[in-house]
């Protein structure tokens, strides 16, 4: 993926030269390893500062919410599914997008590499196959497939689904990746026993809200957490409180979420708050066929209805 | 004020015997990373870690904290008062807390202990806090500190200095705080008389491992509004999320929000962090927020510990380089390079104050 850099850089330059957009979002090398920042360029000069490696792992479509210009965007294949939603929710016009497609080989997964080394990690170098992680007195490779994040690693759309360029030919997609084991061992769990699950998942929340605002779903202008008339859910540490946080979070993200995992990422105190909205994803899959963001022309299972979807809940 | 060593093989039981008289607190691992915990009976705070993943600032200042409870059942006499919740403000002892994080109580005790607003509830935790630094020898590659006011052996805020030395710790005992702790240890070991030289030689060599500098000299001299109407504010913020990590990870953002919490006829007023990244900061009655974008929020942010701070208490930046902010954004943003966007447009003669 590496070599995906250059072209993304030639793109953006010549979209911009010729006016096609007004700014191009992608991403910047980051000052920490295993990090890159979100970043714009708005002339071609600009675009040398454009980046790509294994850890550009945050969701771009969260960077178009309500933009007017018209944008060039670098998008893996999530963040295109994601970017659909947008369109189908009116977030963002088809018509103001340039999607720079990335075929998409995975990102890698900075706390599973920073548990696997000595100390603490001061360069990352990459190359096709992995990563080699070096410290103080370590210096330690990884194969790729071992230390992607968890969502990329059950990824079966790595391409983009939706592109107006694309930065290199599409890469073969994952077969049969068991994408919900960790969904059924939840289900399979008796409801005394996921409740203390879900206790000991949440007990490290600081409520930073990081999850949400990483996830290009959460974009109300009041979050039901912030309303304060009527005030919905208590402002303090409450383990009530903060579950409520997470299992409302997730249910507005029910047939929406994409599993691309920028809310684990984003999460400073590591919780994977991916089971609840995987859950869900299934639910939508088992019971609908659904699966988010794949076409900008069928309406999501949550708007919609037709007369053959499950009707088992009304008694 | 002398200077003790402790063997190490004295350690545990000093400590056994010091939590006779004090409650004990420091760094513990859970899961993946380490945070400041009550220690258990015979517990040891464990040294191995750098730092903790979140600031010891909660030990001060819990995130949430009762501040008073109240009934509205109008039957009881005592129905809509007020009144004082309980808090254990029995003596303790934080141990292993790092340099940087002490120096934060510090700067944030400028806003909390005014000669005119004294907050009753942060000072009664910090006075029953005896603080029992861990000087660092390993810093992070992240941590600014050495350029941000503050050291890996700095004694500001601490009232005993540990430096590991090996097959004892080197104690300097800093406060009469520090003496009483040192004493609950029984530990009475003075240290030789070439222990404050082999105290400067391990100081010095950690001060050369911090490979992270900020540059701050002209922020005070800068022209405020200059810097608030900077070009660059829209591209420090366009990555930010809003999120609170920044803040909350910090041991030196104090602020906080005020709310009342009823179930039934009971109740508490509680204090809750907040967090200028949040929409809910600074919103006003109206309905109006004078920083209601991103980007009046993450230029509030920076504003406040690299200028205002600065202007108002003349005592540096309201930041001591732990480099926490740094580690844990979740899209990068790095106030070392905030930092030197500011201070450079200071330096550049396009931000200088007009004399």
């Amino acid at each position: 993926m590496l070599s995906y850099a250059e072209k993304i850089r030639e793109i953006a330059g010549r979209l911009l030269t010729s006016g096609s957009v007004e700014m191009v979002i992608g991403f910047r090398q980051g000052t920490v390893p295993m990090m890159n920042e979100p970043h714009f360029a708005k002339t071609p000069a600009q675009v040398q500062a454009l980046v790509w490696d294994s850890h550009c792992g945050i969701n771009l479509a969260n960077y178009l919410t309500d933009r007017k210009e018209k944008i060039g965007i670098v998008a893996k294949g999530c963040d295109s599914r994601n970017i659909v939603t947008h369109i189908i929710e009116n977030k963002i016009k088809r018509e103001q997008l340039v999607v720079i497609g990335v075929p998409c080989k995975g990102m890698v997964d900075k706390r599973k590499i920073a548990m696997k080394c000595p100390g603490e990690i001061t360069a990352v170098i990459e190359d096709e196959a992995g990563v080699t992680a070096k410290g103080g007195g370590f210096s330690q490779r990884f194969e790729k497939k071992d230390v992607l994040q968890h969502n990329c690693s059950l990824c079966i759309h790595r391409n983009p689904v939706i592109h107006d360029e694309l930065v290199a030919e599409p890469v073969p997609e994952q077969q049969g990746v068991d994408r919900y084991a960790d969904v059924r061992s939840l289900e399979a769990m008796g409801p005394e026993q996921r409740w203390k699950y879900v206790e000991e998942l949440l007990a490290p929340c600081v409520r930073c809200y990081a999850c949400r605002n990483a996830c290009p779903l959460c974009y109300c202008p009041t979050c039901f957490v912030d309303e304060a008339r009527p005030q919905w859910v208590g402002k303090g540490q409450d383990p009530q409180d903060v579950r409520a946080f997470h299992f409302l979070r997730a249910y507005h993200c029910a047939g929406r979420c994409t599993d691309c995992g920028s809310c684990e990422r984003s999460c400073p105190v590591g919780i994977n708050m991916r089971v609840f909205t995987k859950k869900l994803e299934k639910d939508c899959l088992d019971l609908f066929g659904w699966e988010a963001g794949l076409s900008l022309e069928v309406r999501p299972p949550l708007d919609t209805y037709r007369p053959q979807d499950p009707n088992d809940f009304i008694k | 004020m002398k200077m003790i060593a402790i063997p190490k093989k004295e350690w545990p039981a000093g400590l056994a015997k010091a939590a006779g008289s004090f409650r004990l607190f420091g760094p513990v691992k859970e899961k993946e990373f380490h945070s400041f915990k009550r220690l258990e009976n015979g517990q040891l705070p464990d040294f191995s870690c750098q730092n903790t993943r979140l600031s010891p600032k909660h030990l001060v200042y819990p995130q949430s904290e009762v501040m008073l409870t109240y009934s509205l059942d109008e039957s009881r006499p005592d129905h809509h008062i007020m009144k004082e919740a309980p808090a254990d403000t029995s003596p303790r002892a934080v141990l292993g807390i790092r340099p940087c994080d002490a120096k934060a109580f510090v700067l944030v005790r400028m806003n909390f202990d005014t000669p005119d607003y004294k907050d009753p509830y942060w000072l009664r935790a910090y006075e029953s806090t005896t603080f029992v630094g861990l000087s660092c020898a390993s810093p992070c590659s992240s941590c600014f500190c050495t350029t941000a006011g503050c050291g890996p052996f700095h004694e500001e805020g601490l009232d005993v200095l540990l430096a590991d030395a090996g097959d004892h710790f080197l104690a300097k005992v800093l406060t009469e705080k520090g003496a009483a702790w040192v004493a609950a240890g029984g530990w009475t070991q003075t240290a030789d008389a070439k222990a404050e030289g082999r105290l400067a030689d391990l100081r010095q060599a950690a001060e050369a491992k911090i490979a992270s500098q900020v540059q701050t000299e002209s922020l005070k001299a800068a022209d405020t509004t200059a810097l608030y109407n900077a070009g660059f504010w829209e591209e420090v913020s366009f990555a930010c999320i809003n999120c609170g990590t920044c803040t909350y990870s910090c041991p030196t953002c104090w602020c906080f929000d005020i709310q009342d919490e009823t179930r039934g006829t009971s109740g508490v007023r509680m204090k809750n962090w907040d967090s200028c990244m949040y929409p809910l900061f600074t919103l006003h009655g109206t309905g109006h927020n004078p920083r209601g974008t991103k980007l009046h929020r993450v230029r509030q942010r920076f504003m406040h510990k690299l200028k205002y701070f600065v202007d108002k208490y003349d005592r540096g930046i309201q930041c001591v380089g732990c480099g926490r902010c740094v580690r844990l954004c979740p899209v990068n943003i790095d106030i070392r390079r905030v930092c030197g966007l500011m201070n450079g447009l200071a330096a550049s003669g396009e931000a200088c104050a007009i004399d």
